[in-house]
């Protein structure tokens, strides 16, 4: 069971999650800490640790869009947050594909701050509301790289097997 | 089987006979670009090599390019630190393809790389960067990405795990009123398919106004395909394409043309008459918040902006500098113009648009991305509005949450700067 620890709106940018102002930080070790920063009250818990980790954002459809910027990613990953959303801008869904920042799309899912939810690979249910929504399934491609646990290991062991070969 | 273009480029790059929508493909990259953000690919590229005992190395250094224009010159000791790092990491690796913050050869990526000639129609570009669907408009297939994908491109030479996308054919015909043009074009295009309306799938642009449009407004064009969340913008190269790498990128070698097959399939056709609607203007805070002029005449703006990726180029300096010659930009706001690149500004020095602007009263700054980003220079003070030629207008991205960001063509953006307000540049031009 996890909590849902913020409800957001539709076309949610990566200049909402993490600010372009904080770009000169890219490290994830020290991105956490700008986690949707204009949101003085969220970043605050965040920072604070009153986030439980495995806690769920709730979003609308085309939650990331906007620029690359990975540290959009790696802010939430920081504090191993969920989110739940009607559907994802591509390079946010493959950035967090590839850092392991677990992403849900379910569309027609609803929540409100504070409700509990129970998240397995067909399907999330929102435990307040006793509704179930199905999830979409990821594509095997996508799949290959988290099961690999991330583009880093995935490349390495790709580079390794590939130098052998020559 | 017939193919559109973006799947001829990737059977090509993955050593294919044929692809179609949705196979997972493998292509070789011919240009991988990042900007300031290197410092994480470095960072991502050193982690993908730990634990194997061997130095991190690029695949190809002379497929890499790197040109700094996010924060130039630095804002911090941070960024310049940064920036020094990636300096080092250029020299270690050999990589030529560097553009360094120089007001010759320096500017902002998405304008450096097709005028030195790095992008080619059929190339297999990605970037480090959701505007790199830019170089779309020299027939090339281009797509932002992460900086942790950049580190396995370097690591690799190759985009793993690549889905091929479906396309869109967007047929654009009749001619642009005078003050319209591109960015309208764009901003109509975006408002008409939602912000998410061309997710995971290409834009191919088609149609006689595309076939008349120089290669600027092209550019501004795929620019702004991502936002409409589209993987690319892409333009099949023809006689402007060649022109342009002739003319001004300098390219002597020979270019290899892709064009989409008579019968390839489409997953829709979009047909738009460029002869419908006027200038156009996205409001806060959606890109595909878009409406006629009309309905926001009058507007009243603290700060004009007229540069970037999408609207620094020469032409674009050309109608700010006409609009405002011998004339002032009012009071009641302030103008920021930030060419595209060094060559750009200095092909504006000479044609006497820079004097015109900054005799208006306009500040010209160096090339880059300024203000666009909200990262430094220009700056918005609370509940503030801005009025820009850039191509995002989300909360907070010029750097204030409580800022409003409209978004606009150079006529409009000048003509509004004498005003003050949101102007018509088709009234008393």
């Amino acid at each position: 069971m996890a909590k849902v620890v913020l409800v957001c709106g539709d076309d949610i940018s990566t200049d909402v999650i993490y600010p372009g102002r904080y770009m000169a930080t890219v490290l994830p070790s020290e991105t956490p800490q700008f986690a949707f920063a204009d949101n003085i009250e969220f970043n605050a818990k965040l920072r604070a640790g009153d986030v439980k980790p495995g806690s769920v954002i709730v979003a609308g459809k085309n939650f990331g869009c906007g620029s690359s910027r990975e540290q959009a990613v790696s802010t939430l990953k920081g504090y191993d947050l969920i989110v739940v959303a009607q559907s994802f801008a591509r390079i946010f869904l493959q950035n967090s594909i590839n850092l392991g920042l677990r992403l849900v799309t379910a569309p027609g899912f609803a929540a409100t701050e504070g409700d509990d939810v129970d998240i397995d690979e067909a399907e999330i249910q929102n435990r307040s509301t006793a509704a179930t929504t199905p999830v979409v399934k990821m594509p095997a491609a996508r799949k290959a790289i988290i099961d690999a646990g991330g583009l880093i290991p995935y490349t390495r062991q790709l580079m390794l097997e590939r130098s052998g070969q020559r | 089987m017939a193919m559109t273009v973006v799947e001829k480029i990737l059977a090509r790059a993955s050593g294919k006979p044929a692809v179609a929508v949705g196979d997972v493909v493998e292509p070789q990259v011919d240009l991988a670009m990042s900007h300031e953000n290197a410092a994480l690919v470095i960072n991502q590229l050193q982690e993908i090599f730990a634990g194997t005992g061997r130095e991190p190395r690029v695949w190809d250094p002379s497929k890499i390019a790197i040109i700094f224009d996010h924060r130039i010159p630095a804002e911090t000791p941070k960024t310049a630190t940064n920036q020094k790092k990636i300096r080092e990491f250029v020299a270690a690796q050999g990589i030529a393809r560097f553009h360094d913050i120089r007001g010759d050869l320096g500017g902002i990526c998405h304008q450096v790389l097709p005028e030195n000639g790095y992008v080619r129609p059929g190339a297999v570009v990605v970037g480090t960067d959701s505007h790199t669907t830019s170089h779309g408009a020299l027939g090339a297939f281009a797509f932002g990405i992460g900086a942790t994908e950049m580190a396995s491109v370097w690591a690799l030479g190759t985009a793993v795990n690549i889905e091929v996308p479906a396309t869109i054919k967007v047929i654009v015909t009749g001619s642009f009123a005078p003050f319209v043009g591109a960015k309208d074009l764009i901003l109509h295009l975006i408002g008409k398919l939602g912000a998410n309306g061309a997710t995971f799938k290409v834009l191919e642009f088609h149609g006689d106004a595309i076939k008349r449009m120089p290669m600027s407004g092209r550019l501004t064009l795929c620019n702004m395909a991502v936002e409409a969340g589209a993987t690319s913008g892409i333009v099949p190269a023809d006689q402007e394409t060649l022109r342009y790498l002739r003319a001004e990128a300098g390219v002597r070698d020979l270019v290899d043309i892709v064009i989409p097959d008579e019968r390839a399939q489409y997953e829709s056709v979009v047909e738009v008459d460029a002869t419908r609607f006027g200038p156009q203007i996205a409001c806060p805070h959606t890109v595909d918040n878009v409406r006629d002029i009309a309905a926001v005449l009058g507007t009243k703006v603290d700060q004009i902006v007229i540069g970037s990726c999408t609207n620094g180029r020469l032409d674009d300096l050309e109608v700010a500098a006409r609009l405002l010659r011998g004339r002032k930009v009012s009071h009641a706001t302030r103008m920021l113009v930030f060419p595209a690149s060094g060559r750009i500004y200095q092909q504006a020095l000479e044609k006497g648009y820079i004097q015109d602007l900054v005799r208006a009263g306009a500040v010209v700054m160096n090339p880059g991305c300024g203000p666009c980003l909200g990262v430094h220079q220009g700056a918005l003070g609370d509940n503030e509005t801005a009025l820009s030629t850039t191509n995002r207008n989300f909360k907070g991205r010029m750097g204030n949450p409580t800022a409003s960001v409209y978004l606009c063509s150079p006529a409009v953006a000048a003509a509004s700067a004498l005003t003050g307000v949101i102007s018509d540049p088709r009234k008393g031009a």
